[in-house]
């Protein structure tokens, strides 16, 4: 049985990756994509703590893998929007590189 | 063998993720970003977590993967180009990295409310599709029926922001 901490470790490496990402990167849908690598790591480690913290008869908790089934639907819904929002601002803008998109700036 | 299958795909996890970053091209980002999704699906399955990994799979490194592969393709971007790292970047991108490290040695060392390496799961539990279905029927009943109108909410948004005139 693999302990708890490999995967936790494995999460947080996934998740400082992520966020190495969205710092680095200057392409709008590359930071798009490093956030969904952020989630997933979250993901991995409620299924980790749903699988460790089991019941005294021996069921995994399940409302870890239910509140990854509704992370996952929320990702999916936002990836939509997301991604649509950046097809109108190239529409309006003609890039995807953050650097380029600075009428907000004061 | 668990072991040995889960340092494999968390390495090959991780590797990927290293990629999504790395890559100058975007669509190689992409490519090993559905690389990054299969493993972590692969982790889930270790896990016994048999529905979330076919949703992962299904829903990650199918639906939205596609999607992503699809703006890159319609856009038409091209690689990025290399820049130089400023320095306070570089100093922030530091003190980030130290206080992550710092959290995460504090959370590996600490003790949690239970076992770190429990037995097997009871063989009467039956299937785990079953077991999430119950739970989401009964006592996230009213969170199901949030999450669809979500789902219609975003699909809506999509549409009238995908037309060509924003009114």
């Amino acid at each position: 049985m693999i302990p708890l901490s490999h995967y936790l470790i494995a999460s947080g490496l996934l998740f400082a990756i992520g966020l190495a990402g969205v710092l680095l990167r200057r392409n709008i849908i590359v930071i798009f994509m490093c956030l969904e690598l952020m989630l997933n790591a979250a993901n991995l480690t409620l299924v980790a703590f749903s699988r460790f913290n089991l019941s005294p008869e021996g069921l995994p908790n399940f409302n870890g893998q239910v509140f990854v089934f509704f992370i996952i639907t929320v990702a999916a819904a936002e990836v939509a929007v997301g991604l649509a929002i950046i097809v109108a601002l190239y529409r309006a803008k003609q890039t995807t590189h953050v650097e380029d998109l600075d009428s907000l700036r004061g | 063998m668990q072991l040995i299958l889960f340092w494999f795909f968390a390495v090959l996890m991780l590797l990927f993720g290293v990629g999504v970053v790395l890559f100058r091209n975007p669509v190689s980002s992409a490519m090993s970003l559905v690389g990054t999704f299969i493993s972590l699906a692969v982790l889930f399955f270790l896990l016994e977590a048999f529905f979330i990994g076919i949703i992962q799979i299904l829903v990650y490194a199918g639906a939205v993967m596609v999607l992503f592969l699809f703006i890159i393709m319609l856009l038409d971007l091209k690689a990025e180009q290399q820049r130089r790292v400023k320095f306070p970047a570089f100093v922030g991108g530091g003190l980030v990295l130290a206080g992550f490290v710092c959290l995460l040695v504090e959370v590996v060392n600490s003790q949690p409310p239970f076992q770190l390496a429990p037995g097997p799961i009871s063989p009467n539990m039956g299937s785990d599709v079953a077991q999430v279905g119950w739970m989401l029927f009964t006592h996230y009943n009213l969170a199901f029926q949030v999450i669809g109108l979500l789902l219609l909410v975003a699909t809506i948004g999509v549409i009238i922001l995908s037309k060509r005139e924003l009114k």
